[in-house]
């Protein structure tokens, strides 16, 4: 009997092999490729007057330089919006060089190809661009105030403006008996995936064909795009998507412009040529996120509910808007978590500035929603001295309220419409999982000890494994292997290990047998991409449905093979047999060798499927007309909608009295993503949220200039937590199944990081008694928010450890 | 204006991994390039090349050292290992690796060789750690994915399957 994997904490498969220096990594591919290297715009904004190269081509091994003019077709056009949407009135992409002007720091402005990246740097650094600076805009604040224009033709730096309201919120707010109103703002980071992006392209010129690796989260993507951008069939561009380094958001961005440069370069020279982004090009020239001021209004009543809800914000974008405005429309949306807002308008304004492009980060415009309403929460107890779990409690959509529209339109063009969840089951477990109603005890006796600490509370809805779709392709083969394809990448989430755990259930196989792919255009040409929490859901059912085809197969022609009904037979450990009568069997590598029908044996097995081996109707051909040759199936599963997964995260703070500094002591998570798949994976995926949580509450800042330097461009001075800086995550789960999809499942990826910073400021907020309306925040700035605070000036005294 | 052309190459010549290795390169190779490129060992990975997150870790002499921030002629005089040094067999994990799949200390997996070089030296002379001091022992290296939790478990059970005890 095969031991069920659904549900189990299997060990992941793709360990082995990246633990022992056998992983493939795009940069450790192409051995005796060219090597590109940029010449990048050290101004936010300027015209470019003048590139002179010719000291460049003096160095042995240079091969190519090229600039905006010596690019041609489509190459030389603007990269595509990829998410066009009616309200991005002005949506501005840029160049894959810079056509005459720059709008960031870290555009790239010349490509050199050269022998090795070394020579290819020296190479750039002989070149000169000579610019004529113009006034940069940096932060929402100046982007707003319209003063200096990012693009020309873009009046007042808006790319787009949208409002969605339901209800009657003016009406609604002007009969609420509370109103209060907040400003709130939140600060950029980035996804910082430890391997930075990378290309590397192999030209075919015998056959004129193009193979593409990539380190990127979507290779359908990649593809479409490059062949479009270089004029090729779709049937000579390959992309392959080797070992992923982590992405978190920034490498679903396609195509980026050494995307569409490197290989146009291979064509031109007839020679492979990669490129590997080194750790300052991923901090100009990659994508950040994030960073947004907002102002929320809010009417309730004098038991803490939500009778009104009035949210603006001002989200910055950046210099271009490839990925349209994805995230603001999730932050917009995705900012009422699991409460019930009464009436609810939000209206935003996605502004440009000369700073490097604003695309999702893991938890995608989520955060800052979550943050903006969870802000609003402790703002509505604080005012009415409730406690504020009890006003969230008392604001939450019901279990049998589900499923419940929220009436407005989310990201993917469907209406935001909770399937399933049990919040008031998921607060009781955070609340027992942190001790909620102790913590007054703990306080006291901490305040006894010197020590100050702080409770904080967060809550978020997650839609999550939005389609529009995926596929799975599975194939047994005549050895009993199990090969199973899907086209959406991995990053790290371990997806080779959990749609083999979904196939050899559904197939009734070992695990051992079953091998996956990911993000390989060879094996699925149809496929979207690895974001918004999605690939469990969307892959994990597409090759649940794959295998199901399958198995309907397998058994069709073991029912032939055996003369029985197929409804009699069930598949265990690769082994077809008749309920209740194991010795009449077959093997469903044997069937796989049946389904074949074969002229020429390729070996002893094989003989069975050849046209003198046995018993077939003479008048039925081999193969029948509603048939296929083979042991293999395709589906794809395309939801109506997104699932909702949500969660609770509680923390509990110490704020040192004298240097405020700030330590996390607990952490504590409930966790709803449906059904788990892989418990173990499923905790991981936690874990590092909230790790990159905690860096964007505490540590992790883009220090721009008024000019638009980006001041801590490197590991030293932006700071990603260590192991010392990141509490020990305690969770707890509960398994609302989605009934939108066959496996009950919904995302767990980005769930960890949503609600991190909402709940680090309240946590901080309940230490100090002062109130927090700006994230992330330090030590020096809790210090200078204490002494606006209190004017008298806090004692030197040896502080408590 | 225009220098050289050609820079001069060197024959160096490293230990690694137990093996004398040869590769042609200028002096001013990196040692963490010179292992990926020229060698082959494409095992230390590169995530910063300024000496902070760690990824491409090696052990000198036995001792931890970012490679990124040496250059390969440097270390000739030296035993260098790497990852694969550690175990480049998928079916023969060392006891670090091994601890590292039974935790899950591994997502994106470019991290992890500069932990798996870190903490197999680590174990050599702290074969018993407590968590909290397993937690100091890993904290110079950065992970972008695991939030370091497993990890901290896994140079724990690590030093389990070392002294030779059962899950």
């Amino acid at each position: 009997m095969s031991t069920r994997q659904f549900g189990e904490r299997v060990q992941r498969r793709e360990d082995p092999r990246l633990l022992t220096g056998n992983g493939r990594y795009v940069d450790d591919l192409g051995r005796g490729a060219l090597h590109a290297a940029f010449v990048r715009s050290p101004h936010a904004h300027a015209r470019i007057t003048d590139i002179d190269i010719a000291d460049a081509w003096e160095l042995a091994g240079v091969e190519a330089i090229y600039t905006w003019e010596d690019l041609d077709g489509r190459v030389a056009d603007p990269l595509p919006v990829l998410i066009p949407h009616p309200a991005m009135t002005h949506a501005r992409t840029g160049h894959c060089l810079a056509k005459d002007a720059v709008n960031h720091v870290g555009e790239a402005v010349v490509m050199v190809v050269a022998r090795d990246r070394y020579v290819a740097e020296d190479a750039c650094a002989r070149i000169t661009v000579t610019y004529e600076s113009l006034p940069a805009v940096v932060g929402v604040d100046r982007a707003r105030e319209g003063a200096h224009l990012v693009h020309d033709d873009v009046p007042g730096n808006v790319a787009a403006n949208l409002r969605q309201e339901v209800g009657d919120v003016d009406a609604a707010l002007a009969a609420a008996p509370n109103t209060l109103t907040l400003e709130l703002a939140i600060e950029r980071s980035a996804c910082m995936p430890m391997e930075g992006k990378g290309v590397y392209a192999r030209w075919d010129a015998d056959e004129g064909s193009l193979r593409l690796f990539s380190s990127t989260q979507t290779s359908t993507g990649v593809r479409a795009a490059v062949a479009a951008k270089l004029g090729m069939p779709l049937a000579k561009v390959e992309v392959v998507t080797p070992d992923v380094g982590g992405g978190f958001g920034v490498k679903i961005v396609h195509p980026w412009p050494e995307e569409v440069l490197v290989p146009w370069a291979a064509r031109a020279l007839g020679r492979d040529v990669k490129w590997t982004e080194d750790r300052r090009e991923h901090f100009v020239s990659s994508a950040h996120e994030r960073g947004q001021l907002q102002e929320v209004t809010v009417g309730f009543d004098d038991d803490g509910r939500l009778l009104a809800l009035d949210v603006r914000f001002w989200h910055d974008n950046g210099a271009y808007t490839p990925y349209g405005i994805i995230v603001p429309i999730i932050t917009a949306t995705q900012l009422l978590g699991p409460y019930k807002p009464g009436a609810y308008r939000v209206e935003f304004w996605s502004l440009y500035t000369n700073t490097v492009i604003v695309t999702p980060y893991r938890g995608a415009g989520r955060p800052q929603g979550c943050y903006a309403m969870e802000r609003t929460m402790d703002a509505i107890a604080a005012h009415l001295g409730l406690d504020r779990a009890e006003v969230r409690s008392r604001n939450f959509i019901q279990p049998d309220e589900m499923p419940y529209d929220q009436g407005l339109m989310f990201q993917d063009g469907r209406p935001l419409k909770y399937d399933s969840g049990d919040f008031p089951a998921s607060l009781a477990k955070l609340k027992d999982l942190v001790g909620w109603d102790d913590f007054a005890a703990y306080r006291a006796q901490a305040e006894r000890e010197g020590r100050r600490v702080g409770l904080g509370i967060g809550c978020y809805v997650e839609g999550t494994g939005v389609g529009p779709y995926e596929g799975g392709h599975v194939q047994v083969e005549t050895s009993g292997r199990v090969n199973v394809a899907t086209g959406l990448t991995t990053q790290g989430q371990g997806h080779q290990t959990i749609l083999a755990q979904i196939v050899a259930d559904e197939l009734g196989v070992p695990i051992e047998d079953v091998h996956v792919t990911t993000g390989d255009t060879r094996r699925m040409a149809y496929a979207v991409g690895t974001f918004a929490s999605r690939g469990a859901v969307m892959s994990g059912n597409a090759v649940a449905l794959a295998s199901r085809v399958v198995r309907a197969k397998a058994l069709r022609i073991a029912a032939e093979a055996l003369e029985v009904s197929a409804d009699d037979l069930e598949i265990s450990d690769g082994v077809i047999s008749v309920k209740g009568a194991p010795g009449t069997s077959i093997d469903l590598k044997t069937v796989a060798v049946l389904s074949n029908p074969l002229r020429y044996a390729f070996d002893t097995s094989a003989q069975a499927a050849t046209q003198f081996a046995g018993t077939f109707d003479p008048d039925k051909p081999p193969v029948a007309d509603d048939d296929e040759p083979g042991l293999e199936g395709q589906d794809f599963y395309s939801p109506t909608q997104a699932t909702f997964a949500n969660g609770m995260h509680a923390a509990i703070v110490e704020t040192d009295p004298v240097t405020a500094e700030i330590r996390i002591l607990r952490y504590c998570v409930v966790h709803d993503c449906g059904v788990m798949v892989n418990p173990l994976i499923v905790e991981g995926q936690v874990h590092g949220g909230v790790a990159q949580g905690v860096g964007g509450a505490l540590y992790e800042r883009m220090v721009y200039d008024e000019g638009g330097q980006l001041l801590n461009a490197s590991f030293m001075d932006f700071l990603i937590p260590y192991a010392s800086e990141v509490p020990t995550v305690e969770t707890d789960h509960l398994e609302t199944p989605s009934p939108l999809n066959p496996l009950g499942i919904k995302g767990a990826g980005e769930a960890g990081t949503i609600p991190v910073s909402a709940v680090i400021a309240s946590a901080i907020e309940d230490a100090e008694g002062l109130t927090i309306r700006s994230m992330p925040i330090s030590p020096a700035e809790l210090w200078e928010l204490r002494r606006q605070h209190s004017p008298d000036p806090v004692t030197a005294q040896e502080g408590p450890r | 204006m225009s220098e050289p052309a050609t820079e001069q190459m060197l024959d160096i010549t490293l230990r690694v991994n137990g093996v004398h290795r040869t590769a042609a390169a200028p002096a001013r190779r990196l040692l963490s390039d010179f292992l990926r490129h020229d060698l082959g060992l494409t095992g230390t990975h590169v995530g910063c090349e300024h000496g902070v997150c760690g990824a491409c870790t090696v052990l000198v002499d036995g001792e931890p050292a970012r490679a990124c921030l040496m250059f390969a002629v440097t270390a000739q005089p030296h035993d260098i290992t790497t990852v694969e040094g550690i175990g480049n067999d998928p079916d023969a994990l060392s006891p670090v690796q091994q601890a590292f799949t039974q935790c899950h200390a591994l997502q994106c997996g470019f991290c992890t060789p500069g932990f798996v070089t870190t903490i197999s030296a680590y174990l050599e002379d702290h074969p018993d750690p407590t968590p909290e001091e397993a937690r100091e022992a890993i904290s110079g290296n950065l992970c972008r994915c695991t939030g370091y939790q497993n990890i901290v478990k896994a140079v724990v059970r690590a030093a389990e399957i070392r002294r030779g005890e059962a899950t």
